[in-house]
């Protein structure tokens, strides 16, 4: 609308850059330049959206719409096809629930230049990062009933696979069985001796040391190296099964800068709200885009900036968005009404009646679109009395 | 008066939330309700029941003993009941327990410091200023945190003990119970000022007022009783719980007067507790629902404001209309995608309003006198805004005292602005203008061209027509809703209108080249699609080919280029017209003629395109016979021998498999490898023959035609004439389940490429019994996962339509939320509305050739 264009006299910076290097290209005089950006910036203003445009509602259908058309079908191989990912309508609803934890939680490890040329370097890496549990590297675990111990046979080969010494084996365990005697038999055998004799609780124990993790990133239950196409090189990363972000930024060899993980949750908590509207962003567009439905990056910018426009993550769910709306009605209209209209009469809470639902129910216009605008009229001479608003009691 | 000449002089601009406090019970309640009887012998309302003709009446002919107003005109009026023990309320209780645990039971003072008490005080007021409400509940968590760790009361030093609430309504103070007249007691003794620190608003919320001495009774007209065939009254629900009430609480007073033991009189009031609680929510977990004489469970209070057909969603998040229609739709392709085709039945219903000016005062007259016969009118509406019904007998006065200012309610004429609707409606295209085109029949009709945007079909589909009824209403409807402002879509930026079925054929055969018109057929063509130029000059001698026919709808100064398709100033030098350019929710050449000529072009782009192509296909005619599913010798040979080869490499890897030869993928075991490589030769074999189907394509095969314009894929016709291929369940082959077999034909643990769901045959030559089976797994699978997903993906809509309703563009391009709070501060960080722009963006290379 030609209205606003007192408002902005430019053009976003992705079309100027666009803009200058076409007209570099086919070689325009200044003048004609000018006269092009000119034409541009005309196009521009007659794009945009009108005040009052109920943009959320267009946005939400956006997303919305196409979700009836999408398939149920959660999993999907990624990579080299060893790997599955949630993806389709569950993975949206996950998204915008912010679920603590995704149902396939995954990482897309970037490495430095030393380690992402060959696939030995990368799968070097890879085999440091998986978890390894106890399990993974012994021989045996025996029970020597007479003496109340549990013995740690070690497989030496295994372990070096893992990169692990007997040493580091012994090193990991110590802290993590606590309250009980443990030491170290040659270079092979780990005994571990509870306090207290019972014989049932060193069955216990001993199924709890073979699923304790000695190696790797907690979490991180499958790590494989696949090639990604980066422009003319190719490179290798690691995609894994499981997610632990700050455990991977302690390995040298990653480069974290480039790390990612689809779990919203932990970037949040890691990274900060601005990576975690990333994160939104970016899967929303793969799902989006794996499932053949075209959506503007424009709505799905507007939802992830609501979510996290708080500063928290909030999830598009009673407890997260919903939540934040000032008014009762519009809270109550969504989601257990009763609980709201409690929680409203002991604070004595007041609603304005300033967003959408509480107006439809009082059938009044919507401030939205075209119920946004106000006439205001100056009236000569005549005094306008506003009628005085009485606090107190609720009466009739 | 009439809403239409209502101006509208007060709104509500706030509603505010609190308790009704005893005291104000007692001002609005007009009758104290003590006899549980409702009627008496002779079926009259008997004074203080339930029926009192004091709270509202709802019998035609009684009038209200307060109000004097009769049904319709009396609003109701509340009573109350007297009870003779104070109740606790169900739903209020776990608050109450809160505020136990808060406040000391002796003193009534807040079990913390007095200086912290002073500092929670101005963090709430803080929280109330700013109107942050969920910092009263952080506030509040933190005092009772507080208030646990105080074992003795710092202010009157009476030590305290725990208060336990067994919910719903039952508390105790060590082993004691704690009746409701005790915790009655202890909550009066809080003092105002205090109660700030839970964040509770004395003014409109005092804690004694949630132990309910007097029951407030809602009207009559809240709980209408209906009169059945036989006469008989039937109650409502919340009659038959109140009527519960009284006649418990009235045993309760007699006993308590005749000084009847407390067991006795502990034992009424916990059953008078039961029905207050039933009554105010039905649904506690802990409690017996209180149930009808047929078993139902009884809709009390909390019921009616609940879930989907609760008041909030079905009675004031939505509402129900006047002035609409509904039918069945059915397609009609002569009429413009802006039409709907009204049948005359309908118009003769529906009716507009339009004021009456000294300009159409004649004009509007015409309706009255023809009052039922079509172009007619129903009812008049006097200056004042009474409405007077246009019959035979009253049409003379009427017309007589016509006069400037009155309306006219007149049937509905062609042109007129109406809504169309097709639920679900998913997005803001469910909802649509059109004008109205008053046909014969009776459905409505639409152009198939819109159908993508109402995702309707003509299977049986019905749609719902509204009628703007004021001047902004139509408005509105005239200049937003317009079927030419939605062209294209907002989701992606390219038009969701175009051309489908026969009109594309039509239009694929008239510019794919090879058409030869002589002067008559051309100009046949170009005068049905209602083109008015003159014919171009001839491409051939006294002969036109098609694509100048099609040319001459075009700009003169339009320009399009891609791989295949070349338009220059106006002019089809090259390729044809196929789904991809002029087809919905693609479109690329309607969207570039809306961005470049306007709606209003664009629309008539289409319609005439759509009229050209429905010429050529009458005069061509287009069919589908068996026939074009049959393929020749060599080709089927083909297809035999690529099925074969797919399956004997799979008996192949299977043999490597026995032999342990597999090398693994990593990450994956021998087995999964394997079976990852049969399910990749056997998708394999169906784009081999796909491609060999593709090759061999000859476009005298209809099914071939069709697949060029578009409207099929070739998937659809290899999988008819060529083989089916592999069933995959959930992207793996059938499983071989429990008995290591998939049906008993086959032996166990066979996993060749036929036990597992390999059809190898196509449709047209038809499946065996095994095959049809598997297919049947494959379209069972499909069915459940749409079941399923409709209900999920609606939820998913209705959460996100729900937390993003309040988002909108203010006039400074800032997008704000209800409270004015900034979420963005451009849309998209760019302002650009998609609908109005090109896919999402500025086509900024097309700008500079226009140069």
């Amino acid at each position: 609308m030609s209205n606003q264009s007192w408002l902005k006299n430019e053009i976003p910076n992705y079309l100027m850059e666009e803009v200058e290097q076409l007209a570099k290209s086919r070689k325009l005089s200044a003048a004609k330049r000018d006269e092009f950006i000119e034409k541009v910036r005309q196009k521009y203003h007659s794009m945009q959206v009108d005040p009052g445009e109920a943009i959320g509602i267009v946005s939400a259908q956006s997303i919305g719409e196409p979700g009836t058309q999408m398939t149920m079908r959660t999993f999907h191989f990624v990579g080299v096809s060893a790997l599955n990912v949630t993806l389709g309508l569950p993975r949206i609803i996950e998204i915008l629930d912010v679920r603590k934890e995704p149902k396939t939680p995954s990482m897309l490890i970037a490495l430095k230049s030393s380690h992402n040329r060959s696939r030995e370097a990368a799968e070097s890496v890879a085999n440091k990062i998986t978890e390894i549990e106890v399990a993974k590297v012994v021989k045996e675990i025996n029970l020597d009933l007479a003496n109340q111990e549990i013995i740690l046979v070690l497989d030496s080969e295994e372990g070096r696979r893992y990169g692990l010494t007997p040493t580091q084996i012994y090193d990991n365990l110590i802290p993590q069985i606590k309250g009980n005697e443990i030491k170290k038999d040659g270079n092979i055998r780990i005994i571990i001796k509870p306090k207290e004799s019972d014989i049932k609780k060193l069955y216990k124990l001993k199924e709890k040391i073979k699923e304790l993790i000695i190696g790797g990133i907690k979490g991180i239950t499958h790590a494989l190296p696949i090639i990604k196409d980066e422009g003319e090189n190719k490179i290798y990363v690691i995609q894994t099964f499981g997610s632990n972000l700050k455990g991977v930024a302690e390995i040298p060899e990653v480069d974290f800068t480039r790390t990612t993980t689809n779990s919203l949750y932990e970037t949040a908590k890691v990274l900060g709200i601005e990576a975690a509207r990333q994160v939104i962003i970016n899967e929303l567009v793969s799902v989006l885009e794996e499932q053949g439905m075209p959506v503007d990056i424009r709505h799905i910018l507007l939802v992830a900036d609501l979510m996290c426009v708080s500063g928290n993550l909030l999830g598009v769910t009673r407890h997260g968005v919903t939540s934040q709306k000032s008014s009762v009605l519009a809270r109550a209209s969504f989601e257990i009404p009763l609980q709201h209209l409690i929680a409203a009469s002991i604070i004595g809470e007041t609603d304005k009646l300033n967003s959408v639902v509480e107006n439809v129910m009082v059938n009044q216009p919507i401030p939205v679109g075209t119920g946004l605008p106000d006439l205001v009229v100056k009236m000569d001479g005549a005094k306008i009395t506003k009628p005085k608003k009485k606090d107190g009691e609720v009466t009739a | 008066m009439d809403e239409t000449n209502t101006i509208i002089t007060k709104r509500i601009d706030n509603i505010s939330f609190g308790i009704v406090s005893p005291n104000s019970i007692k001002k609005i309640a007009t009758v104290v309700v003590s006899s549980p009887e409702l009627y008496d012998a002779d079926g009259y309302p008997v004074e203080k029941g339930l029926m009192d003709l004091g709270m509202g009446v709802i019998d035609p002919g009684l009038r209200c003993k307060t109000c004097g107003g009769r049904l319709r005109s009396c609003p109701g009026h509340f009573g109350y009941i007297q009870l003779a023990k104070p109740i606790m309320h169900a739903i209020y209780s776990s608050e109450v327990h809160d505020i136990m645990k808060a406040f000391c039971g002796v003193c009534g003072k807040p079990k913390i410091p007095e200086d912290r008490v002073k500092a929670y005080k101005t963090r709430i007021a803080n929280a109330r200023r700013t109107g942050n409400t969920d910092i009263i509940g952080v506030v509040k968590a933190s005092v009772l945190t507080q208030a646990k760790k105080f074992k003795k009361c710092p202010h009157c030093s009476e030590k305290q003990v725990t208060i336990k609430l067994e919910k719903p309504t039952t508390f105790s103070e060590g082993d004691r119970r704690l009746w409701p007249t005790e915790i009655r007691e202890r909550m009066e003794k809080i003092a105002d000022e205090d109660l700030e620190i839970i964040g509770m608003d004395s003014k409109v919320a005092r804690p004694e007022w949630t132990v309910i001495t007097l029951l407030l009774v809602p009207p009559i007209t809240m709980r209408p009783s209906i009169t059945l065939v036989t006469g008989e009254r039937s109650e409502d629900d919340l009659t038959h719980k109140l009527s519960d009430i009284v006649r418990v609480n009235q045993r309760l007073f007699e006993n308590i007067n005749a000084g009847a033991p407390q067991v006795i009189i502990e034992d009424l009031w916990d059953l008078l507790q039961y029905h207050l609680t039933t009554y105010f929510d039905n649904s506690i977990s802990q409690v017996p629902p209180a149930r009808h004489k047929s078993n139902r469970p009884l809709k009390t209070l909390a019921q009616r404001l609940k879930g989907k057909e609760g008041r909030f969603r079905y009675n004031l998040a939505g509402k129900r209309v006047n002035f609409c229609a509904r039918s069945v739709i059915s397609p009609d392709p002569f009429i413009s995608i802006d039409e709907v085709g009204i049948p005359a039945s309908v118009a003769q219903d529906l009716t507009i309003p339009e004021r009456i000016t000294e300009w159409n005062i004649d004009w509007l007259k015409t309706f009255i006198k023809n009052n039922d016969k079509y172009p007619g009118a129903r009812y008049v509406i006097t200056d004042e805004g009474k409405r007077k019904k246009i019959t035979e007998d009253t049409k003379e006065q009427i017309l007589e005292e016509l006069a400037p200012g009155w309306l006219v309610e007149r049937h509905i004429l062609d042109g007129d602005v109406v809504l169309f609707n097709r639920q679900p409606s998913l997005h803001r295209l469910s909802l649509m203008g059109h004008r109205v085109r008053i046909l014969s029949g009776k459905t409505f009709r639409i152009n198939p061209a819109v159908t993508k945007p109402y995702n309707a079909d003509f299977d049986g589909d019905e749609m719902n027509l509204h009628l703007p009824q004021t001047e902004e209403a139509r408005s509105e409807a005239e200049n937003l809703l317009l079927i030419e402002n939605h062209i294209i879509t907002p989701r992606y930026g390219l038009s969701i209108i175009g051309e489908v079925e026969d009109a594309l054929v039509g239009l694929y055969l008239l510019t794919r080249g090879d058409t030869e018109l002589v002067r008559a057929q051309a100009s046949e063509l170009a005068i049905a699609a209602g083109i008015e130029k003159d014919l171009p000059k001839p491409a051939g001698k006294e002969m036109w080919n098609g694509r100048q026919i099609f040319s001459m709808l075009l700009p003169s100064d339009f320009s399009f280029e891609d791989e295949t398709f070349v338009i220059k100033n106006g002019e089809l030098i090259d390729g044809a017209l196929s789904e991809k350019l002029i087809g919905p929710e693609s479109g690329i050449l309607i969207q570039r003629i809306n961005s470049k000529y306007g709606a209003e072009a664009a629309k008539d782009f289409i319609n005439t395109m759509n009229r050209l192509g429905l010429e050529v296909v009458k005069n061509r005619a287009y069919t589908m016979s068996f026939s074009d599913l049959d393929l020749p010798q060599n080709v089927t040979s083909k297809i035999r021998t690529a099925v074969e080869d797919s399956e004997n490499e799979v008996l192949d890897i299977l043999k490597k498999l026995k032999e342990d030869k597999v090398s693994p993928i990593p990450g994956k075991t021998v087995e999964e490898t394997a079976e990852a490589k049969i399910l990749y030769a056997l998708n394999k074999a169906r784009e081999v023959v796909g491609t060999m189907l593709k090759k061999d394509a000859n476009e005298n095969n209809n099914l071939v035609l069709l697949a060029k314009c578009g409207l099929a894929g070739m998937l659809n016709l290899s999988l008819m004439s060529g083989f089916a291929g592999q069933m995959s369940l959930r992207g793996e082959r059938i499983h071989i389940g429990y008995n290591k077999r998939t049906l008993p034909m086959f032996e166990k643990n066979d996993l060749s490429a036929r036990a597992r769901g390999f059809v190898r045959k196509g449709f047209a030559e038809g499946m065996d019994p095994a095959e049809t089976f598997f297919n049947a797994i494959v379209g069972r699978d499909a069915l459940m996962d749409t079941a399923m997903r409709t209900p999920k993906s609606g939820y998913m809509q209705r959460r996100l339509i729900n937390a993003l309703q309040d988002l909108r563009i203010n006039y400074d391009s800032t997008v704000r939320d209800a409270n004015q709070r900034i979420v963005q501060f451009e849309f998209g960080n760019d302002g650009i509305d998609v609908s109005r722009s090109e896919e999402g963006k500025i086509n900024v290379k097309s700008i500079l050739a226009e140069e």
